[in-house]
């Protein structure tokens, strides 16, 4: 990942904002400097020293007030040109009937992601096809989060009973981050997310293979796990397709263990770590809505066998 | 002095009779309220800052577990509560409330009791804020307490009830304190101090005072509505009831933004004083830095939604208050040139008040220009709820409302106490917080452009985040010290410190022309006024601005 996404824009959406932001830096910088040079000069030059004049009492002058005035303006009203036109292209309208792809909902403190067209269901990783405007239908399911990919488009809030929509798009695969930008409770931090962009027959492949069911276990822990998951009222709150869990509180985990990161990215996805988080959720997560179980470790290791099965 | 005029005619209800700590708590005169004003707000200067210090500890590595999440969101709520609304509103109004009467010829403000309940009010709402630590937990929602996150189903505690009280007492002292100072202002000065002669920072504190009675009210209604949300279910804010969540921030950000100037103007004013004092000539363009006080008063009731660009509004909604914002840079970059161009020509003392006075106009015009990359709106959503942001209005409330603050202080103490402070500290203290300041902050901006949201209590390893939160923390620290040194200066100086006598800087407004500390009446009589600097036409008759703006 690069060390300054806002710089590194992949679509022409981010594009726009990144062009923006050098040009506005640049007319900041002067400004600065225009200013900082006089403070320093004048502190400088007419610093009290020994022998040094008296002050002159100069009370101002009208021309020079109206010259500061207009030329700010002049340089604003340029500037709200340029800002409408970053506008037009970085959130571009939609057309009439155009449907979005995908919706994407905001948990506390995860993302919920259905693809409209095809019905998969995923979290927290988004996979798009290269070189296609995707539009977002962005909602919250409890308060108020935020959607932010850097590189590939604008942030913009998911707002409960206030949908949204966001364009975002990649012109060349890579895996790039995304994060939750506004404050929504104790782990707002590890609500991460990140869009995977691949070439059109990756991502078809990958879209396929969401679809399929995953065959039930065979092998006797995770057939065990198998179990345990419907037991242990994992069910409440997660679903697996071919399964009684049908529930959308937590991440749909169906092809759970073809996922890069847990836990909104608070761990990688290893056998290890999905150990740990079930055995004790507050260890990588504190405060996350994900309960503790007191599992034993026999019992944590039949569901990570289980889990891990979900390819 | 061969002319004087008898002084105003405000009634003297000074409580000399009194003895020891009643003396101050019983006390209506001004200076004494305004002196608690400063001693409270100082200690909550404190506060804040070691929650600071806790917040940059716990950020300081990635990946740390040193605080809570919960107790995290504790801090950073209680932070920007403190420092917004027990720091710098209180600390400024400390400063108006000593320094008005005087510097108008008044021997009191219009309404001593309306102002002493004030202070004791929004203390009260300080003591209820920070209660909530012991019935509890302390409000974890933000300062900002956006719905439906702080509603009773996701803030279950009761933190933010204790929040909507603390805050409706802070509220109500404070429209008590602006509505004293507005009518002190109006109707106290002396005779021949016109609107037109008024120092600057009396103008500008009658403006911000305009501005507190149209904005905290918005604050408190706000308040007693989530409070009625919280306590009785009335989905006022909250979606899940048919409520909207937007409402809330439309209604808090009317009060909210015109709170950012209710913390500036009055520095605004700080720094109109103590730069011509210390340049030795009158304000550039005195007419010009009054009228854009008031333009920016009026513009700071115009701009609330750009702290919701990221909300979906309509391409309409964005444009108008982009191209709004936008055009509060113009009377703001008014005073930064005609600050300036005062150094122009000047015999320029860098006294420790000067230094800070001179700083500002980096620090704040840094906050300033980093404003601009929030009004052109498309901007706002790539940079606002990142560290830049957290940069931005750091640069705008530390380094312009505090650093005002600084300048002040460190201008007027020798009026409050008879006592100078100590220059050789006052250059350590100006140092390690100019270099502290930055080197917690600036990098801040660098941050959120490498993508670090803010209010997280961890964050991964991503590539230089945590170089860059180890500098931030390790400059928290340096801006901790430096205020030590503050503080250890101002008790230093109360008993060590060079009698101060009445006018030490040579300064030509009213307050220096009485003892210092003045006395429970402020002034036996009241030099006369014929102009801006009234101290000036007594010391230099021959070239009294008067005559010369005849000439």
């Amino acid at each position: 990942m690069t060390s300054l996404p806002t710089f590194a824009p992949v679509s022409p959406q981010a594009h726009a904002l990144t062009s923006l932001l050098v040009g506005v830096f640049v007319l900041l910088l002067v400004i600065f400097l225009l200013v900082s040079t006089l403070v320093i000069f004048f502190s400088v030059r007419y610093r009290d020293r020994p022998g040094a004049p008296e002050a002159r009492q100069i009370f101002g002058s009208t021309t020079l007030e109206v010259i500061w005035t207009l030329i700010p303006i002049a340089i604003l009203t340029v500037l709200s040109i340029f800002m409408i036109a970053a506008d037009r292209v970085s959130d571009p309208p939609i057309a009439d009937g155009r449907k979005p792809d995908l919706q994407v909902i905001g948990h506390q403190w995860w993302w919920e992601i259905n693809y409209l067209n095809s019905g998969v269901v995923a979290a927290n990783e988004i996979h798009i096809p290269v070189g296609k405007p995707i539009l977002i239908d962005l909602r919250a399911a409890d308060v108020i989060h935020d959607f932010w990919a850097p590189q590939l488009g604008r942030k913009i809030d998911a707002v409960p009973g206030h949908p949204n929509t966001l364009w975002i798009e990649a012109d060349t695969p890579g895996t790039y981050m995304g994060e939750c930008a506004e404050f929504c409770g104790a782990e707002h931090a590890w609500m991460r997310f990140r869009v995977i962009a691949q070439n059109q027959p990756d991502f078809d492949a990958w879209q396929r293979a969401q679809l399929v069911v995953p065959p039930t276990p065979t092998a006797p822990e995770a057939r065990a796990g198998a179990r345990l998951f419907i037991d242990k009222t994992c069910v409440n709150c997660h679903a697996v397709a071919g399964t009684a869990a049908n529930q959308s509180v937590g991440p749909d985990l169906t092809h759970i263990a073809g996922r890069e990161m847990l836990a909104g990215e608070a761990a990688p996805n290893t056998p290890q770590e999905l150990f740990r988080w079930l055995k004790d959720p507050n260890a990588i997560k504190p405060d996350s809505h994900m309960p503790d179980f007191k599992l034993s470790d026999t019992e944590a290791h039949q569901l990570v066998a289980y889990l891990e099965a979900l390819k | 002095m061969s002319q004087v005029v008898d002084a105003g005619v405000a009634p003297n209800l000074v409580t000399g009779e009194r003895e020891g700590l009643l003396a101050w708590v019983a006390s209506v005169d001004h200076k004494q309220v305004g002196i608690l004003y400063m001693i409270s707000s100082m200690f909550f200067f404190f506060v804040g800052g070691i929650e600071a210090l806790v917040l940059r500890i716990q950020l300081a590595a990635p990946g740390l577990h040193i605080i809570s999440p919960e107790t995290f969101d504790q801090l950073f709520t209680m932070h920007g509560t403190t420092m917004i609304f027990l720091f710098v509103m209180p600390m400024l109004t400390g400063m108006s409330n000593y320094v008005i009467p005087l510097m108008i010829g008044a021997h009191d403000v219009a309404f001593p009791r309306l102002n002493a309940m004030g202070f004791w009010v929004q203390l009260f709402g300080g003591v209820i804020l920070y209660f909530s630590f012991l019935a509890g937990g302390a409000p974890n929602a933000g300062w900002f307490s956006y719905t439906p996150l702080a509603e009773k189903a996701y803030s279950s505690l009761a933190g933010v009830d204790y929040w909507i009280v603390g805050l409706a007492c802070i509220g109500v002292g404070s429209l008590a304190s602006a509505i004293n100072l507005a009518v002190t202002i109006i109707c106290l000065r002396v005779q021949g101090l016109s609107v037109r002669r008024l120092p600057l920072f009396a103008w500008m504190t009658m403006v911000n005072s305009f501005l507190m009675i149209g904005a905290l009210p918005l604050l408190n209604a706000s308040l007693v509505i989530l409070m009625i949300d919280r306590t009785f279910n009335a989905h006022v804010f909250d979606p899940a009831g048919g409520g909207s969540a937007l409402l809330w921030q439309h209604f808090f950000w009317s009060f909210g933004h015109p709170e950012v100037y209710i913390m500036i103007l009055p520095a605004f004013g700080i720094i109109s004083e103590v730069i011509p004092v210390f340049s030795g000539k009158p304000i550039y363009g005195y007419e010009f830095v009054a009228a854009s006080t008031v333009a920016i008063a009026f513009l700071s009731f115009t701009v609330w939604a750009h702290h919701m660009f990221a909300v979906g509004m309509s391409m309409v909604g964005n444009v108008a208050f982009g191209i709004s914002s936008m055009t509060i840079a113009v009377p703001t970059g008014i005073k930064i040139f005609n600050w300036t161009a005062t150094l122009y020509g000047g015999r320029i003392r860098f006294t420790t008040a000067m230094m800070f006075a001179v700083a500002f106009l980096f620090t704040f015009t840094i906050g300033g220009l980093s404003g601009i990359s929030f009004a052109a709106f498309p901007l706002d959503w790539q940079l606002t709820d990142t560290y830049y942001l957290v940069a931005h209005f750091h640069y705008v409330i530390f380094g312009g409302s505090a650093f005002g603050i600084f300048a002040g202080f460190y201008y007027w103490f020798p009026k409050f106490s008879g006592r100078m402070m100590s220059e050789r500290i006052g250059v350590w203290n100006f140092w390690l917080t100019f270099i502290g300041f930055n080197l917690t902050f600036f990098i801040q901006h660098v941050l959120g452009l490498a993508g670090m949201p803010r209010r997280v209590f961890t964050y991964p390893d991503l590539p230089g985040w945590a170089a860059m939160n180890l500098i931030s923390t390790i400059g928290a620290f340096v801006l901790g010290f430096s205020i030590l040194l503050f503080v250890w200066n101002i008790f230093d100086s109360l008993a060590n410190g060079a009698v101060a006598g009445d006018n030490p800087w040579d300064a030509w407004t009213l307050e220096w022309a009485t003892t210092s500390p003045p006395p429970p009446e402020n002034f036996d009589r009241v030099p006369p006024v014929h102009g801006r600097r009234p101290l000036w036409d007594l010391a230099h008759p021959d070239r009294a601005d008067e005559k010369v703006a005849r000439a």
